[in-house]
């Protein structure tokens, strides 16, 4: 098949995109989780 | 969690079923064989990034009238996901032009009013980073949303109003336009498959917006907190 390369490529890129930015906001939620929980332990220690 | 379990294994499914019709049910196209199946995920990503952009266009009016900060947290889910959306279309783009075209890219109304498109969110994305107080910040990136949202049209009408090396529109197009009938249910399909991924993806977005914005209070009470017995210690 000619031009598979670049095929396989831009199908890579479209679902690499995808991933690495559901990825990332997944990290965020993840560290905010984290924040607001130490902040909820914080406020129960007064 | 087992209903939002089972909508990303539908999606993913569906993503699989669509990626398989666009390489092996699309018939051939006679010119460009193999590389036109970049088609199937190049359109789509900018039909919904599109879609996206227009969900930041009605968030940011929203919050404007209502002032509420729900829509502000849709109108960044919608410009984030729609930069990520944009971003694929520049870049299969030119993995699409380098082998038809024979150069990767060319600064023609089409290509540059995309570019430009995907600059003005990104401008849009790092001006609320630079604005701390949350009022300031929504309605500021609000009217900047609205602004930037001119150029969708201008990006849609591009290769319709002026000539363009990027090929004329085969959807919505003129006379002579259109595409052959296996092809159009595989761009459905394909479609179908992105804007769902859109959608999951503004979503989660959407609640990651909400999770700052419970940070943000939880933040401000113990700050507050803190203020009011330092300030007690201090009287006695």
């Amino acid at each position: 098949m000619k031009n598979f390369e670049s095929l396989f490529a831009a199908w890579m890129v479209v679902w690499a995109v995808f991933f690495v930015y559901e990825v990332t906001v997944a990290r965020r939620m993840a560290r905010l989780r984290e924040d607001i929980e130490r902040l909820k332990q914080q406020l129960r220690e007064g | 969690m087992k209903a939002r379990l089972a909508l990303v294994l539908a999606v993913a499914a569906l993503i699989f079923f669509a990626g398989y019709a666009a390489l092996f049910i699309a018939p051939d196209e006679k010119t460009m064989h193999a590389i036109q199946r970049i088609f199937y995920f190049h359109v789509p990503s900018a039909i919904s990034a599109f879609i996206a952009f227009f969900i930041v266009f009605i968030a940011n009016a929203a919050f404007l009238v209502t002032r509420k900060p729900q829509w502000d947290w849709l109108g960044v889910a919608g410009a984030e996901v729609g930069v990520a959306c944009c971003t694929v279309v520049l870049i299969t783009g030119p993995i699409w032009a380098r082998p038809v075209w024979g150069i990767w890219w060319t600064w023609d109304a089409r290509l540059t009013s995309t570019f430009i498109l995907w600059l003005l969110y990104i401008t849009y994305l790092l001006l609320r980073g630079l604005l701390e107080d949350p009022q300031r910040r929504a309605t500021l990136s609000a009217i900047f949303g609205i602004f930037a949202f001119l150029d969708v049209p201008l990006v849609y009408l591009s290769n319709r109003l002026w000539r363009t090396q990027h090929p004329q529109p085969v959807i919505l197009g003129g006379e002579n336009s259109g595409l052959a009938p296996g092809m159009g249910k595989v761009l459905l399909i394909c479609w179908i498959a992105v804007v769902c991924v859109m959608i999951l993806l503004v979503v989660d977005r959407y609640c990651l917006e909400r999770l700052r914005h419970d940070y943000e209070e939880l933040r401000f009470e113990v700050e507050s907190r803190s203020a009011a017995a330092q300030s007690i210690g201090k009287e006695r």
